[in-house]
Parts: C-alpha cells; sequence; structure tokens
C-alpha cells in the first residue's frame, strides 16, 4: 500500500515498473527458450539489456540531482566508475590462481608490476559482502565530502558544474597511473566468476539482468520516496528559488548534501552492476565527456520525470548500439543532432511529448 | 643521439639557404676525407682553411671529435654518433637521416696526430681573429681546457686585443683555467675569483678538480666558496628555466581559454565547441600550408587571419543556427554546444580522415636563444609567448577602446537596458561570439605548431580551458590571463617531483577547493551584472 502511495500519481513510473516486472518475468522465460524458436531472446542480447538497465540506473540518479535540486552534475560517471572499480576488485579477487601468472593472490598486473603483496585497500574485497558494503560506501563518501566543501561554501550553478566536471578528469588521470594499484590503463578485466557462478554462463547473464531490473525499480522507488517526502519539496524549492528556500529557514546545503550523497551511492550501484556484465572497468569510464553524455540521457527523456531519464539512457543506448553497428560514421552525427534537436524543441524531452497529451486531456 | 640531433640543429642553422650537395668545397672534401691516403686528409684540411669555408669551424669540431665516418658501400660521408646497429647517421651532404644497419660497412675518419695538431692550430689562428664574434667564442670554447701551450700563448695574445667583452670574458676563464694549475699563488687566487665568475661547464671541471687535488688549505676554501656561488647560480638559472617553461605552457593555456573568457565569461553561453573551434583553426593551418607548400614560413602568417575568419564563421552559424534560441538557459546551451562539437569532431574526421596531420614548423621559428651556458630558451616557445600576449592585448583593446567592445560590455551587463538605449543586441551577441570564435582559431594556430593535429585537438584542451577560465573569475579577461599564466608555472614547478600527471592532479584538486574558497574565481566581478 505504501509503495503504491509513492507511484499513485505518477503514470510514467506505473508503466515503467510495470515493464520491468513483465522483462524481468519474460526476459528469463523467452532465453530460456529453443534457439530456433521465433521468440527466443539471446542470451547476449539478455547481457545487452541489463547493460541498458545499469546505464538507465545510472541516468536515475543524475535526474534526482539534476531535475529535483538544479545541480547539473557533469562528474557523475565517476561515482558510477568507482562503484564499478569496487566490483572489479572483487571480481578480480575471485580469479585467484586462474590468472596468467597464475599467482594465488595478486592480480596479473600487480605481478607483472613486480609486486609482492596486496596494497592495503584491496585486503577484504574477496568477501562480497564487504564489497558490496564498499560499492555503497565509497562513491557516497567522496559525494560527501566533496558536496560538503561544495555546498557549504555556495559553490553553484556553473560553477559547480565546472569543478564536478574537474572531480571526474582528476580521478581519470589518476587511475591512469599504473602506482594507484587499479591496473592503469588497461583498468581491471579477464574476470571469472562472481558468487561462485561463472560469468560467462547462461544464467549468470540471466541473473545479472534481473539484478540490473530490480535495482532499477528499487532504485526508482527510492528517488520516488524522496520526492515525494517533504525533502523532496525542499529539494524543488531549492532548484526554483534558492535564496528564498535558504531565507524561510531552511537548511539548504543539508538538502543539497544528502540528496547529492543519495545520487552518488545509485549511481554507484549502477555501476557495480555494469562492471560484471560488459566484463572491464578502465580509466575512460571518469571521462567528462561520459559524465556529459549521461547528462544528455536525461535532457532526452526529460528532466524531472525519473522515468524520463530512463527512458532517455534506453533510448539514447539503443540507437548507439544501432548506429555503431550499422552506420558507425553517422553516429556523432546523429548523436550531435539529437542533443541540439532536442534542446531547441523538445526543452521537456520524450516525456515532454506525452505530458503535454495528459494536460490538454 | 642527443648530440647528433644538436649538430644537425648546428649545421642546418648556419647554412639554411642553399644545399649542401651543391656546394663544390664540400663535394671535393668529401672525395678528400673518403680517401684512403692520409695525404688527402691533411689536403682537406688545406683544402678548408683556404677556402675559409663558412662551415669551416663546425667541421674541425666534428673532426677533432672523431664524428666523421665514411660508409664503404656508397662512399659517401656521414656524421655518426655511434657507429651500432640500429642508431642513426646523418648523410653529411644531403642531411638525411640513415638507420645503421651493418656497423661495419662504416669506417671512422681517423686523423694522425700532426693533423690534430694543425686542425687546432688552424682553429686558433682564424677563429680568434675571425670577424664574428661568434665564432670568436667558439674558438676559444674549443680551445678551453687544451693542454696544447700553444693554443693557450695564442689565446693570450689575442686577448690583449680583444674588444668584445663576452670573447674577453671567456678568454680569461681559458686563462685562468691554465693558471690554475701554475703554482704562483696569488695568480692562483686571481684565477679561483675568474672562474668562480664564469658558468662555463670548463670552468666548473676546473674547480672541482682543483679542490680534489691541492694542497693550500686556504685556495682550497676559496675555490670550494667559488663553486657553492656557482651552485647558486645554476639552481637560479634552472629555476628560471621552470618559469620560463611555465609561462610558455601558460600562454598555451590562455591562448586556449582566451576565446572562452568571452563566449563564456562575457555572454555567458557555456560553449562545450570551443575545443572544435580551436581544432578547425589548427586545420585551416593544414590546409593552407597544403595549398602553399613552397612557403611554409609564411603560410603560418597567412593562417592566422585565415583561421580567425573560418572558425569565426563558424562560430557565428553556431550562434544563429542554435544558441540564440537558448539565451538565458546556460544549461541547455551547455548540451546543444555539446552537440554540436561531436558533429564537428565527426566532420572533421569524414573530410581529413580520423589520424593525424602533420602542420609543419617554419625555419623561423626554431632555434634557440642562448644567454649563458646554462640557461638557453628555445624561440618556438618564446614565440608563443609574445603570441599570446599580442592576441591578449589586442582583445583587450577591441573590448575597451571600440564601439563594438563597448556595447558587448553594455549587453553583458544589463541586456534591456543597452536595447532601451539603441544597441542591437541581436547583431552584438553574433559579433561577440564571432570574435570568441575567431580568436579560438588562431589559438589553433599556435597549437597546431606544438600538439598533432586530430580530430581529438579540441577535447584536450576544453576542460583546461574551462578551469582557467572558472580559475580567474567569469567575465574578466585579466583574470583568464593571470590565471592561465599561474596554472601554468604551477604546473611546471611541481613536474620535477611530481611527475607530469600528478601535478595536472594537483592542479585540478588545487582549483576545486580554490572554488570553495572564492566561488566567483581569482577577480570575481563586482556589481549587479554578478548577481545573475
Amino acid at each position: 500500500m505504501m509503495l503504491w502511495n509513492l507511484i499513485k500519481e505518477d503514470r510514467g513510473g506505473q508503466i515503467l515498473l510495470l515493464l520491468l516486472a513483465i522483462a524481468i518475468i519474460a526476459v528469463p522465460m523467452l532465453n530460456a527458450l529453443p534457439p530456433d524458436h521465433a521468440l527466443h531472446i539471446p542470451t547476449y542480447t539478455v547481457a545487452l539489456l541489463g547493460k541498458y538497465l545499469t546505464l538507465a540506473l545510472l541516468a536515475l540518479s543524475v535526474d534526482l540531482v539534476w531535475g529535483y535540486l538544479g545541480i547539473l552534475t557533469l562528474g557523475h560517471g565517476a561515482f558510477f566508475a568507482l562503484g564499478g572499480y569496487v566490483m572489479g576488485m572483487y571480481l578480480m579477487r575471485q580469479i585467484g590462481e586462474r590468472g596468467v601468472y597464475g599467482h594465488p593472490e595478486l592480480p596479473d598486473f600487480m605481478v607483472f608490476l613486480n609486486w609482492d603483496s596486496l596494497p592495503w585497500y584491496w585486503t577484504g574485497l574477496d568477501q562480497f559482502w564487504f564489497a558490496a558494503i564498499l560499492i555503497i560506501l565509497v562513491p557516497g563518501l567522496l559525494a560527501f565530502i566533496f558536496g560538503a566543501l561544495a555546498f557549504r561554501s555556495r559553490v553553484s550553478g556553473v560553477y559547480l558544474s565546472i569543478i564536478t566536471q574537474a572531480l571526474t578528469f582528476a580521478l581519470m588521470l589518476a587511475f591512469f597511473r599504473n602506482e594507484m594499484g587499479f591496473g592503469g590503463n588497461n583498468g581491471l578485466t579477464d574476470f571469472k566468476d562472481i558468487l561462485g557462478f561463472s560469468l560467462q554462463a547462461r544464467e549468470t547473464k540471466v541473473g545479472l539482468f534481473v539484478a540490473s531490473a530490480v535495482a532499477l525499480a528499487l532504485g526508482y522507488l527510492i528517488s520516488r520516496a524522496v520526492i515525494q517526502s517533504r525533502l523532496g519539496k525542499v529539494c524543488v524549492a531549492v532548484r526554483d528559488a534558492e535564496s528564498r528556500a535558504r531565507f524561510l529557514g531552511y537548511r539548504v546545503e543539508n538538502v543539497k548534501l544528502w540528496v547529492f550523497t543519495l545520487s552518488a551511492m545509485i549511481a554507484g550501484v549502477a555501476g557495480a552492476l555494469y562492471v560484471p556484465q560488459v566484463g572491464i572497468i578502465n580509466p575512460n569510464e571518469f571521462s567528462p565527456l561520459n559524465s556529459i553524455e549521461i547528462v544528455v540521457w536525461v535532457a532526452v527523456g526529460g528532466r524531472a520525470t525519473l522515468y524520463g531519464a530512463v527512458a532517455g539512457a534506453l533510448f539514447i543506448n539503443y540507437a548507439k548500439t544501432w548506429f555503431t553497428t550499422e552506420l558507425p560514421d553517422v553516429w556523432l552525427f546523429a548523436l550531435g543532432a539529437i542533443f541540439v534537436l532536442v534542446t531547441l524543441f523538445l526543452p521537456k524531452g520524450i516525456a515532454g511529448l506525452f505530458r503535454r497529451k495528459e494536460a490538454s486531456v | 643521439m642527443c648530440a647528433l640531433g644538436l649538430l644537425v640543429l648546428l649545421l642546418c642553422a648556419v647554412q639554411p639557404a642553399f644545399a649542401k650537395s651543391d656546394d663544390p668545397v664540400l663535394l671535393e672534401l668529401q672525395t678528400l676525407l673518403i680517401s684512403s691516403n692520409n695525404q688527402d686528409r691533411t689536403k682537406a684540411i688545406e683544402l678548408l682553411t683556404q677556402s675559409q669555408h663558412e662551415l669551416a669551424f663546425d667541421i674541425y669540431g666534428l673532426l677533432l671529435e672523431g664524428k666523421f665516418f665514411f660508409n664503404r658501400t656508397d662512399n659517401q660521408l656521414y656524421l655518426v654518433d655511434r657507429a651500432e646497429a640500429g642508431q642513426s647517421a646523418l648523410h653529411f651532404l644531403d642531411e638525411r637521416d640513415v638507420v645503421i644497419e651493418r656497423p661495419r660497412d662504416f669506417r671512422r675518419v681517423a686523423l694522425n696526430n700532426a693533423q690534430r695538431t694543425q686542425i687546432r692550430r688552424v682553429m686558433a689562428q682564424t677563429g680568434l681573429t675571425a670577424d664574428s664574434s661568434k665564432t670568436r667564442i667558439k674558438a676559444v670554447r674549443q680551445m678551453m681546457g687544451d693542454p696544447d701551450p700553444e693554443a693557450l700563448s695564442l689565446i693570450r695574445a689575442a686577448y690583449t686585443s680583444e674588444t668584445n667583452d663576452k670573447v674577453r670574458d671567456l678568454m680569461a676563464v681559458a686563462i685562468a683555467i691554465d693558471t690554475l694549475t701554475q703554482t704562483d699563488e696569488a695568480a692562483q687566487r686571481d684565477a679561483i675569483d675568474t672562474l668562480a665568475a664564469s658558468l662555463e661547464p670548463r670552468a666548473r671541471n676546473a674547480l672541482n678538480q682543483f679542490v680534489s687535488q691541492t694542497e693550500n688549505a686556504s685556495l682550497k676554501e676559496l675555490a670550494e666558496k667559488g663553486l657553492i656561488g656557482i651552485e647558486q647560480k645554476i639552481k637560479f638559472y634552472k629555476g628560471l628555466e621552470t618559469v620560463y617553461f611555465g609561462l610558455s605552457l601558460g600562454s598555451v593555456l590562455v591562448l586556449a581559454a582566451i576565446g572562452l573568457a568571452i563566449t563564456f565569461g562575457v555572454m555567458g553561453v557555456i560553449n562545450m565547441a570551443h575545443g572544435e573551434l580551436i581544432m578547425i583553426g589548427a586545420y585551416t593551418t593544414f590546409v593552407i600550408q597544403q595549398l602553399m607548400p613552397n612557403h611554409i614560413g609564411l603560410s603560418v602568417l597567412v593562417a592566422i587571419p585565415a583561421a580567425f575568419v573560418v572558425s569565426g564563421l563558424v562560430g557565428i552559424a553556431i550562434e544563429r543556427g542554435v544558441i540564440r534560441f537558448l539565451y538565458g538557459r546556460p544549461l541547455e546551451t551547455l548540451l546543444a554546444t555539446f552537440g554540436i562539437s561531436l558533429v564537428l569532431q565527426q566532420a572533421v574526421r569524414t573530410i581529413f580522415s580520423p589520424l593525424n596531420k602533420t602542420v609543419e614548423t617554419p625555419s623561423w621559428m626554431s632555434g634557440m636563444l642562448e644567454f649563458n651556458p646554462v640557461f638557453a630558451i628555445t624561440l618556438n616557445r618564446l614565440y608563443i609567448i609574445i603570441f599570446c600576449l599580442l592576441v591578449f592585448f589586442a582583445l583587450l583593446m577591441i573590448l575597451k577602446r571600440t564601439a563594438l567592445g563597448l556595447q558587448v560590455r553594455a549587453v553583458s551587463q544589463n541586456r534591456a537596458m543597452a536595447r532601451a538605449m539603441g544597441v542591437r543586441s541581436e547583431r552584438v551577441d553574433m559579433m561577440t561570439f564571432g570574435l570568441g570564435s575567431g580568436v579560438a582559431g588562431i589559438a589553433g594556430v599556435a597549437l597546431s605548431q606544438i600538439t598533432n593535429v586530430g580530430p581529438n585537438l579540441g577535447q584536450a584542451y576544453i576542460i583546461d580551458s574551462f578551469m582557467v577560465v572558472v580559475f580567474g573569475g567569469v567575465g574578466n579577461i585579466w583574470g583568464t590571463l593571470v590565471a592561465g599564466m599561474t596554472l601554468g608555472v604551477a604546473n611546471k614547478i611541481m613536474e620535477p617531483w611530481a611527475g607530469a600527471v600528478l601535478a595536472k592532479i594537483l592542479v585540478l584538486v588545487f582549483i576545486i577547493l580554490f572554488i570553495q574558497k572564492k566561488p566567483r574565481g581569482l577577480f570575481p566581478q563586482r556589481g549587479r551584472a554578478a548577481e545573475g
């Protein structure tokens, strides 16, 4: 009942959750059909869909801070990548002796660099529960420290966007360094299994897809809960008239800080689910361009709707896959044109199209 | 390899006008030097002496150092650092680089002692009395530390009649190195003083040697003091060099950012396509060089206005087509211009191929300016610093002294009021954006001289540009200059102990923290316009 209250007035959300529920049941079933059956979904498509869902979760986290709090973050990719790196470290520890050098504890790249023991920050990551905590904690902590500094000193607007960009750029440069102990240029890859299940197995891929869908649904409900609460109303007030909200006695910086941190945690979870499905994490995930792209997904889908962000992420990423296989040279033209056209003609994104209809009825 | 590179530079710098392969003296020299007859080599030295060839001095030096080799297979003369497989050899006449495949083919042009003495004598005699002070300096350097007493007496003789201060000082050092080995204590004292004032590596070596050998405690102390003084001076010049490198990096940052300081700073447009406008400027340089392949030196100068026009027009098209619909919505402009940047990148990939293009550096831009033996600056960096300052002050003049500048400032401060006063704000927007974009194009010309020209050129500079503008304070182009130079110098100061990547990370972290303290940059805008 409480759950229903969250989405009672949210038609888009209802549809989204319904579709997710259908996907959670139908995709594994269709995938289990014999390969020559007309409705069969190949396993690689399942993995691809799972990847899209994690990116949709990432877009959702950006919409939470941009759509409802007015913080245009150009560095959310950093939180996504950090979550991904924690998961990657866990997966590296699972390889054990099966690496190329066959070292029982050290990942291949450390053996290659002639390191003789694990750096301290790799300890404990062979336990899934510990990794799971860090997946939420590391991005959350970074967002908390960064936000505490930035929001207290009232950095806002364009300046905030630029320093979030600086943050992810600095992290990218740092992770490119071999001395950091995160695999440098090549990142972490060659994963073997997760929780004892082989990552190559069909069942694991389906399982990861289901996990991503569940995570997206949960992320949606959590974001929705925040927005529906009093905190959510204050968020919108901060977005629309920051000074006024402050003069009314709200601690604007605390509101921003908590929602920003929550959003970073969601992004971290998205990253952690993304890595086992694509099989690699490297410093390019930190690249500032990636973070801008996330913002564009949200803009295309429609700001401040949550389901719009999901739709935008799915749409653009599907288009990317299609173009890069069918017409690779045209992809950047198309993507660029989408950005320009959406900002010029669809300021409310795809979701805006449906909303206008709703309003006219 | 390094020494060889220097030789190439030396030889090219002395004689840029015509090919060496057409020079009859050098051709004759080659035949004589590759001959197996020892007499021919003596003849070669005589030929060089009589011809008074302008390269004579360099060739003497190379002969003494044993850098000349001849290849038995093609009977040509080469300059070689090390005759090992895989090392490179420079063809003496054609100046083309060859990789040594079989070291056995290369035979050193060996001189006997008589020939060496002959060369030294000729160098001393002709060099010390040469008209050009540069040649005289070269001669003294060549002879410095030479144990040959005859060489020293020649220097002593020349010292009394020398009028050029620089040459005199150098000669004094050469004499002092010799005096140091004598036994007269007062003279030694003077010699130590002379050497301590010099930055010549030979002077330092002589002092070091003296300190380790002498038994006279007071002289030893004096020499050690002199050495400490030299070390301090070297440290000072190294510091100066770091600052110079920092300023040249800073100039690059300022050049890249200054167009953004106008579009972003003055107009408030977050132009993510700024980097691509720089890229277009760089490609314009490339195209112009393709159009006039025989005038590389001129092409760069032609490219400056051309890049301004091309990038400016592209900028105006962007402004008219997209940005003017988005004023007052800065974050939306960010997305739209990011889209444009992707389109421009892909367009360049489609038209010019995704590979990097080489833009040639004109010969007048290469070379060194030597102040003293430990401090020399490269000319191309100097030109970039000067160019950056020129662009900066030209822009400052446009903004402060022209009607357009006045209108730009009026519109950026209060659009409604400016319109009420009859300023055509639409036109001003267009011109301002065109100006900012054109300046980005000019930056592209400069960048084409120091980095690869490729579709990703713009991306590499966009973040740095934003950092510089934000650090300096949006809306203040003086701030951009100070910020760019500061970041450049800070980067170079940290580089030696932190490494290039870590230095960059530290600079970024510093900017993030700095923005916390001063959210509106180094030089914040004041007044009501800043509140907007």
